[in-house]
């Protein structure tokens, strides 16, 4: 066991166990999940892998049948503690979700959505700033800047996706989580969001859940593998898809169950 | 090979008489609608004028016009939307978006939904009970727009809720993910995307409280009253009532008169859907997802 005030890990979690009323989605749940690489969380539907993501941010928490035990600890810190403020966490702990959801309003106010919570009197050249280097930073910024006051929901779909991304930059998240990223989207859109998730790896800790194995493969450091709700497995990417210490991962990977 | 066999040819008889026989049914519907219209139109429109519209009525109200019934109804829903609509739409949106899924918010929407069934002379008695006697509003414009305002709550809440929960559900996670409060995704989200939404719902029922004559007929409606209220402790004299009051109470009213009220009346509503209408056309076309 690591000492617990080493922050080299950005999530951590201890004998997590979550329930949905009487349903028992997580079963004491102890992970790793290490700072500046990409971890991709695999494993059959309703394994948990997306309840174990959002546990990350707390947005389980919405649903009043839920029910943890165990601790969740963010660059070190625990983020179940009764003194912890939901805003502060989410601020350091973005994410991504399966739909790409921009809010109905232009390009600009969805960038600077979260920054206007935490910082609501920034002055517009402060804002400015913050929005192009958001979409710069997702590649976006060469294909909106003539039409930043335009509406997000019309923009495609990968596009949108970035959006969503972009608009967690401003606030200087740690963790970005991201739920089937590209399920939403078309082959070319894939591949765009994949490498974008490569160039934020550089500043940011991401956890992606993914149904698609060759994603995991491709776009992750580092692979967690779960089923009913327990960790089989993780370890670097590259050893797991090749050599599988669990006899379950080895079958999952190879398809013998989906 | 594709031809008709015998029994193809019955089915495309019954299908052909269904189809007739559920237009009719529908065509006849639209009549009642028609007849009320044109009845009203012919009998009652020879009367509407500017002296039948602004002035008192005269001669043991067999003469004159409607102008105090009229701002009399103007007083009574506008007094009734100014309680009923803040409380309506507090109510919808914690139901909505606040309260847990447990048997206390069940119980809650089943009283709601009792109370819009509760028959609108019991909510005259419980208006007269309640602010005329307990609170001790006496017979007041106060006294029968709460009474209105009671019985209008439950409409606004469903209509409320119902717009609210029009709103995606990605669009609140979105903003709670971004560490967004509940009420900063109302004030930010859900209430900016909703809100034509709810006015339609309640010009809709601005129209329905405009025609009830039961629950102000003891709490605050007046027979006769030929000048206007000065503050919400007055009486007053209400479009509904005096429709009834011509109609069945006073002797001698030329025949056109109740027509002309009646017209005036179906006016004023055929205004404010026509009005709920262009908002909610209004509504589709700003939609923005």
């Amino acid at each position: 066991m690591v000492d617990a005030t080493d922050s080299s890990d950005a999530i951590r979690t201890r004998d997590l166990n979550l329930w949905y009323g009487t349903f028992q989605a997580l079963h004491d749940v102890t992970l790793d999940i290490q700072t500046g690489v990409v971890t991709s969380m695999i494993g059959p539907s309703g394994c948990g892998k997306s309840t174990l993501l959002r546990c990350f941010n707390r947005i389980n928490e919405r649903l009043d049948y839920v029910r943890t035990t165990g601790s969740v600890e963010i660059l070190g810190h625990d983020i179940l503690a009764p003194e912890v403020e939901i805003l502060q966490v989410r601020k350091r702990v973005g994410m991504v979700f399966q739909r790409p959801n921009p809010l109905p309003f232009s390009i600009r106010d969805n960038v600077l959505f979260a920054h206007s919570l935490h910082a609501p009197d920034a002055s517009k050249q402060a804002q400015d700033e913050l929005l192009e280097g958001a979409l710069r930073k997702v590649l976006l910024w060469d294909a909106v800047k003539d039409r930043l006051d335009s509406l997000a929901t019309r923009l495609s779909l990968e596009e949108q996706q970035k959006l969503c991304i972009a608009r967690l930059l401003p606030v200087k998240p740690s963790v970005l989580l991201m739920d089937e990223p590209c399920s939403a989207l078309d082959p070319d859109g894939t591949r765009a969001v994949e490498e974008l998730i490569w160039e934020l790896a550089e500043e940011y800790s991401i956890l992606i859940v993914t149904h698609n194995m060759a994603q995991a493969r491709r776009a992750s450091d580092r692979c967690v593998f779960m089923l009913m709700g327990k960790v089989i497995e993780h370890g670097p990417t590259s050893e797991m898809f090749v050599t599988p210490r669990d006899e379950r991962t080895a079958a999952y990977i190879e398809g013998r169950y989906g | 090979m594709f031809g008709p066999t015998a029994r193809t040819v019955q089915d495309q008889l019954v299908e052909r008489r269904v189809r007739v026989g559920l237009g009719l049914v529908t065509a006849v519907l639209v009549l009642p609608v028609v007849l009320i219209l044109g009845v009203l139109v012919v009998k009652g429109g020879p009367m509407i004028s500017m002296e039948f519209l602004f002035s008192d009525p005269t001669n043991g109200m067999t003469e004159g016009g409607i102008f105090p019934a009229l701002i009399g109804t103007v007083w009574l829903v506008g007094f009734a939307l100014l309680f009923s609509v803040p409380v309506g739409i507090a109510a919808a949106l914690y139901l909505s978006e606040y309260a847990p899924d447990n048997w206390v918010t069940r119980a809650i929407n089943l009283a709601i939904i009792n109370l819009a069934g509760v028959p609108s002379i019991v909510h005259a008695l419980f208006g007269l009970g309640a602010f005329v006697l307990f609170a001790g509003f006496g017979t007041s414009i106060l006294a029968a727009s709460l009474t209105l305002a009671v019985m209008t709550l439950p409409v606004v809440i469903v209509a409320t809720r119902e717009s609210l929960q029009a709103v995606p559900m990605e669009f609140r996670e979105a903003c709670w993910s971004m560490g967004a409060t509940r009420w900063q995704t109302i004030w930010r989200i859900v209430l900016p995307n909703s809100i034509t939404g709810i006015l339609t719902g309640v010009i809709l029922e601005v129209s329905r409280t405009a025609g009830e004559t039961a629950p102000i007929m003891f709490t605050g409606a007046a027979f006769f009253l030929p000048f206007l209220p000065e503050s919400v402790w007055d009486q007053t004299m209400a479009m509904s009532l005096h429709l009834f009051v011509v109609s069945t109470q006073v002797p001698d009213v030329p025949e056109a008169l109740p027509y002309g009220v009646a017209l005036v009346m179906i006016l004023m509503v055929l205004t404010m859907n026509a009005l709920s209408i262009g908002f909610r056309m209004w509504l589709r076309g700003r939609r923005k997802w």
